[in-house]
């Protein structure tokens, strides 16, 4: 009876483990543990054994079953996981093909220049303050301190609208308006277009300037020096930047200086851009002319101010290797998606 | 201002090089702007007089010449130059010669012919780009005398871009006046010694604006030989300085010009009828000038005029009529000072530049004059011989000279300096001005007199800073009182913005505020009625009245460059006029759309972007906002794709497809949409509230209705979710359809319902009850049935 059960329980394994579908495994199954099946059909039969023989029968055919159950519940399982594995390897994707949906646009380069300047001047507390482009003569040129007839209306070409009003030459103007409503002591930068009446190679008639004011009882030449030393390391993220500031005029400063940086293109060794000079003129400034705060009511022996102005596409140019200032302008999708 | 080196170093010679010289006055506020050589490096060149001239004997473009350089020497020199005379003289580069660009000049054989140096053009010697033949040397040009001497040519040419405060450096004895005070030496000119004096007639001077010229010097020379040569050494300071070479009396003035900053003039004495007046023109005279220059004259230009009317427009440019021609013997000279504002703005507004005016409405040294007639004077006897009569001097009181007070600690203040008072003394007198210490505290500066640009305190603070040199000023980081800056959580940055529209897959451009007009009347609303008085181009000649022209054109710049899909956002001020004399220039946002949905990919949409895509893209910009659509009239835009967006009742902007007759002038192929919104509309937003979020599960339920094909859909959803149903949680529009199974001229529209209650989960009846006020709303409003 033992030697009789452990061949069937042999037999049932060498087919169990050669079934590959489950519904061959089911009826296989089903010959050995159904209710006609062979072992049932063994178990039918130990009511005729003798009781002495019953129990010891009885335990060796739940042994084979037991044993069976599991072979059965194995083969099951990885019958399962070959058919996912199947359908895994079916369902299987190019994982590089390129992904799918909207692209993105980008900033102008321009208006990354503009939100670099902003974001630093910002870090500092200053203001930010927009102005209108179309400016009357008054703002434009009499509150800076440029009467009618001064040699330094000549200085730059100014696109007139009518009598009255020209498209502001500089950012300077927003100055005095937001001078005229704010008290000191304050500090605003005004980034914004500009126009002039020039067309060449490296002019065009409208372009970007950012103009800084700083009205205080502390300022100082020394602290304008220091603040723009500071802007021009942190924007070209040069640490050891040179500077240097050299002495020049505005109508609306006084003293008024430009500052130059060390070329950012050769390092100072001289190349085309800076004329072999090493250095680059970025940016005009000053101290704030009494003939500016004055009529303004503010107390010039109380309050010093500094102001200064930088043109944008100058620093974007410096800034990104762009070597013509006219792509600004031109729009072409190659060159704004550079900067992206 | 550009001038020869050695004629600075002639007035004031520091031991600094020409790079270190330049470097201090760049460093002073007088930036030179350009440091160059007369002539390239060459050596062994001298004057060579041609003797004789002999064809070769083998070859016909070659002469065989003797040249003398001096010494008793001469050379035999081979030359294929043309015109080649006996007589002349020429630069002979001789055996041992380095000539520019590597040539080194031996003794050689040309055709058998023996040949011990070269005769040199222009171009041989760097002096030139091209040259035809020979440079031809003056007839007094001593043979054998080293060129570079002779022509001065080891010279450097600086040239200062002054700014315009600075026009006392607008002359050789300015900017030596200039180097002296920065290098802490005294300079010297030329000695000038007043010419003797013979009778000579002369016209009466009369001043009617003695502020517009309190000053006039005349003096009548007759001349012996007014049509001598200008010498060499005068010609070449004058070329050194860019000014050509006219004739000796012309060149005289302009001399003096350079070396003292006295524009002068010269009359033809012969001309002029009666005495001098100078006065303001009258209306209906006018003038030719010397440019040949027609000026109908206007009562703010001041004049010289005789008997006869305007002779001259005064500090601006001689008359033709009365200038000095050829063969003139008699002549009338003028030294005058006119006051800046006399001048200034004139020579812009006709047009007519002249280094008179551009001194004088800067400002010209007034203690100057005198010694410039008699510069001028000693120079025009000396070269044409001749004699002079007594100077003629009309003077009136001439502009002050105030003293002003600079306080110490004020100038330590601004620059944020630490200078004893005696150092500022020092720097000021350095400078020329007349300083006094008996103020306390402060000094007592007054300024000298070819110092326009010197009449407050802050002025002598930059010249403080200046003398004693920007770069000693520390940089000092700024202090001052912190204050937060406000952050309002209701406004949006524009930059915000504009990162937006770059993350929803639109390029930011920028294009110009000035349109073609053109452009502006096919594509705005209300074209552009403002004109710039002088535009750069008549394509740029409008204010944009709208973002469209600049999208537009950017949209056809690419797609010639084969671009297929533009997406573009422009951010900045559009203009029109406010009625009242002013301008509107209100910020706008505008955008474009050509080509794909999505850019070309492997899957996914491939259809071009329409209407409804653009739509999608303006609503998620304005989400959160009371913000409606309504089919609106554009004229650049398809009437039947096109609307207007407004917010609450007012209309912020528009959308749509290009007109499709606009197609054909853009050449494009297909239509762009476009949009345009007023950015204000996008700087706001709410601040956000906080609602319970119900615990209870929301219910859905849709709802087809048909209605008329003209019924448009935002109406629906307005009326259904302010119906006010109980409830009622979303209204959401999710199909669309026309065709078959329904009558013509009929649609329909299916709605999704989102229902709940926050405080209990709706009964079905009451669910029904709401879906079918729904129901009655449309039929109600909009005759729709339900499908």
């Amino acid at each position: 009876m033992q030697q009789d059960l452990q061949t069937l329980l042999d037999e049932a394994i060498a087919e169990l483990t050669n079934i590959d579908e489950p519904a061959r495994l089911e009826e296989a199954k089903a010959r050995y543990l159904g209710k006609s099946g062979r072992l049932t059909e063994r178990m039918k039969t130990l009511g005729q054994l003798p009781p002495e023989e019953r129990k010891t029968a009885g335990a060796e055919i739940n042994r084979v079953k037991s044993a069976l159950e599991t072979v059965v519940t194995e083969r099951r399982e990885f019958m399962a996981r070959r058919l996912m594995e199947a359908q895994l390897a079916a369902q299987a994707l190019d994982v590089t093909l390129p992904g799918r949906g909207r692209g993105t646009g980008g900033l102008h380069p321009v208006s990354r220049t503009l939100s670099r300047i902003r974001t630093l001047f910002h870090s500092m507390g200053f203001d930010v303050a927009d102005g209108p482009e179309v400016e009357t003569d008054a703002y434009n040129f009499t509150a800076l301190n440029i009467p009618e007839n001064h040699p330094a209306r000549a200085m730059h070409d100014t696109f007139y609208l009518d009598p009255t009003h020209v498209l502001r030459t500089r950012t300077s103007p927003m100055q005095v308006r937001y001078m005229e409503q704010h008290e000191p002591p304050l500090k605003v930068i005004v980034p914004g277009r500009v126009y002039r009446c020039d067309s060449d190679m490296t002019h065009t008639p409208m372009f970007h300037q950012v103009e800084g004011l700083w009205v205080d009882e502390q300022v100082s030449f020394s602290a304008l020096k220091g603040l723009l030393i500071d802007f021009m390391r942190h924007f070209f993220e040069e640490s050891d930047l040179k500077a240097r500031f050299r002495p020049s005029f505005f109508p609306f400063t006084e003293p008024s200086a430009e500052m130059d940086i060390g070329c950012v293109i050769c390092g100072g060794k001289g190349c085309r851009v800076c004329s072999h000079t090493g250095w680059l003129e970025v940016l005009g400034c000053g101290m704030v002319h009494p003939n500016v705060l004055t009529p303004l009511g503010i107390d010039s022996e109380r309050y010093l101010g500094f102001a200064f102005g930088m043109g944008v596409e100058r620093l974007a140019m410096l800034s990104y290797g762009v070597n013509d200032l006219r792509l600004f302008f031109e729009n072409d999708l190659r060159f704004l998606r550079q900067f992206n | 201002m550009k001038f020869s080196e050695n004629w600075l170093r002639s007035w004031v010679n520091p031991a600094l090089d020409a790079q270190a010289l330049a470097d201090t006055l760049t460093m002073a506020g007088l930036e030179v702007e350009a440091l160059e050589s007369v002539a390239p490096p060459f050596t062994g060149v001298v004057v060579g007089e041609i003797l004789s001239v002999t064809p070769h004997p083998q070859a016909d473009r070659l002469n065989c010449l003797k040249v003398n350089v001096g010494h008793g020497e001469v050379l035999d020199i081979v030359c294929g130059a043309p015109q080649v005379v006996p007589g002349m003289k020429a630069p002979c580069a001789r055996v041992g010669a380095q000539l520019p660009g590597g040539l080194h000049i031996r003794l050689a054989k040309v055709r058998g012919v023996e040949s011990s140096g070269m005769m040199c053009s222009e171009k041989e010697l760097g002096l030139a780009e091209t040259s035809s033949g020979l440079m031809v040397l003056a007839d007094d040009a001593p043979p054998g005398v080293d060129l570079r001497e002779w022509l001065d040519m080891d010279d450097r040419l600086f040239t200062l871009k002054l700014t315009p405060n600075r026009a006392d450096c607008l002359s050789l004895r300015g900017v030596a006046r200039e180097v002296a005070a920065l290098v802490g030496m005294p300079s010297r000119g030329p000695e000038v010694q007043p010419v003797v004096c013979s009778p000579l007639p002369a016209p009466t001077i009369s001043i009617l604006d003695t502020e517009a010229c309190p000053l006039y010097l005349g003096r009548a020379l007759l001349l012996e030989h007014p049509d001598q040569p200008t010498p060499g050494w005068m010609v070449r300071r004058l070329e050194r300085s860019g000014l050509r070479s006219r004739s000796l009396v012309v060149d005289v003035t302009n001399y003096v010009l350079l070396e003292l900053g006295q524009p002068m003039h010269a009359f033809d004495s012969r001309t002029l009828k009666g005495g001098l007046q100078v006065r303001w023109a009258r209306e209906g005279e006018s003038i030719k000038l010397l440019n040949e220059q027609d000026i109908s004259l206007q009562a703010d230009l001041l004049v010289i005029a005789d008997e006869s009317g305007p002779v001259a427009l005064a500090g601006i440019m001689g008359g033709l009529s009365s200038a000095v021609g050829k063969g003139t013997r008699e002549v009338f000279l003028e030294c005058a000072f006119f006051a800046p504002g006399a001048v200034a703005g004139r020579s812009r507004r006709l047009g007519v530049t002249s280094d008179a005016a551009y001194r004088f409405e800067r400002g010209v040294d007034f203690g100057n004059a005198r010694q410039a007639m008699e510069r001028a004077t000693a120079l025009l006897l000396e070269l044409c011989g001749g004699r002079a009569g007594e100077v003629i001097e009309v003077r009136y009181p001439m502009p002050d000279r105030h003293p002003v007070r600079v306080r110490a600690e004020r100038v330590n203040r601004v620059l944020g300096l630490s200078l004893e008072m005696d150092r500022m003394a020092e720097l000021l007198s350095r400078l020329g001005c007349k300083v006094d210490r008996h103020l306390p505290g402060g000094l007592e500066v007054t300024p000298p007199e070819y110092r326009f640009d010197l009449a407050m305190e802050e002025d002598f603070i930059e010249e403080v800073a200046r003398l004693e040199g920007y770069d000693r000023i520390p940089a000092k980081a700024p202090s001052g009182p912190q204050a937060m800056r406000p952050a309002p959580e209701k406004e949006v940055a524009e930059e915000e913005v504009a990162r937006w529209w770059a993350q929803r897959d639109y390029q930011e451009v920028v294009t110009y505020s000035f349109v073609d007009p053109e452009d502006e009347q096919r594509l705005s609303d209300a074209p552009s009625q403002l004109k710039l008085m002088n535009p750069i181009a008549a394509t740029l000649s409008h204010m944009r009245s709208t973002l469209a022209v600049g999208l537009i054109n950017t949209l056809c710049f690419n797609v010639s460059r084969k671009q297929e899909r533009v997406r573009l956002f422009e951010l900045g001020r559009c203009f029109h006029p406010d009625g009242l004399g002013g301008y509107i220039q209100e910020k706008r946002l505008g955008g474009l759309v050509y080509g794909l949905v999505e850019p070309e990919q492997w899957s996914g949409a491939k259809a071009p972007a329409d209407f409804h895509d653009l739509k999608g893209d303006l609503e998620a910009a304005l989400a959160g906002r009371p913000v409606s659509f309504r089919r609106g009239a554009h004229p650049a835009l398809h009437p039947g794709r096109s609307a207007q967006v407004l917010m609450g009742d007012l209309v912020i902007g528009w959308l749509g497809e290009l007109h499709p007759a606009l197609l054909a002038h853009y050449d494009l192929p297909r239509a762009p949409l476009m949009f345009e919104l007023a950015l204000e509309s996008l700087l706001h937003r709410s601040k956000p509230v906080f609602r319970g979020v119900s615990r209870f599960q929301p219910v859905r339920r849709d709802m087809a209705v048909v209605v008329d094909e003209r019924v448009a859909a935002e109406e629906m959803l307005t009326a259904l979710r302010s119906a006010g149903i109980p409830g009622v949680q979303e209204v959401i529009l999710f199909d669309v359809y026309q065709g078959e199974g329904l009558e013509p001229g009929k649609k329909s529209i299916a709605f999704r319902i989102v229902m709940q209650d926050t405080e209990r989960t709706m009964t079905e009846s009451e669910l029904e009850a709401g879906v079918k006020s729904l129901l009655g709303v449309l039929q109600q409003h909009f005759d729709a049935r339900l499908r």
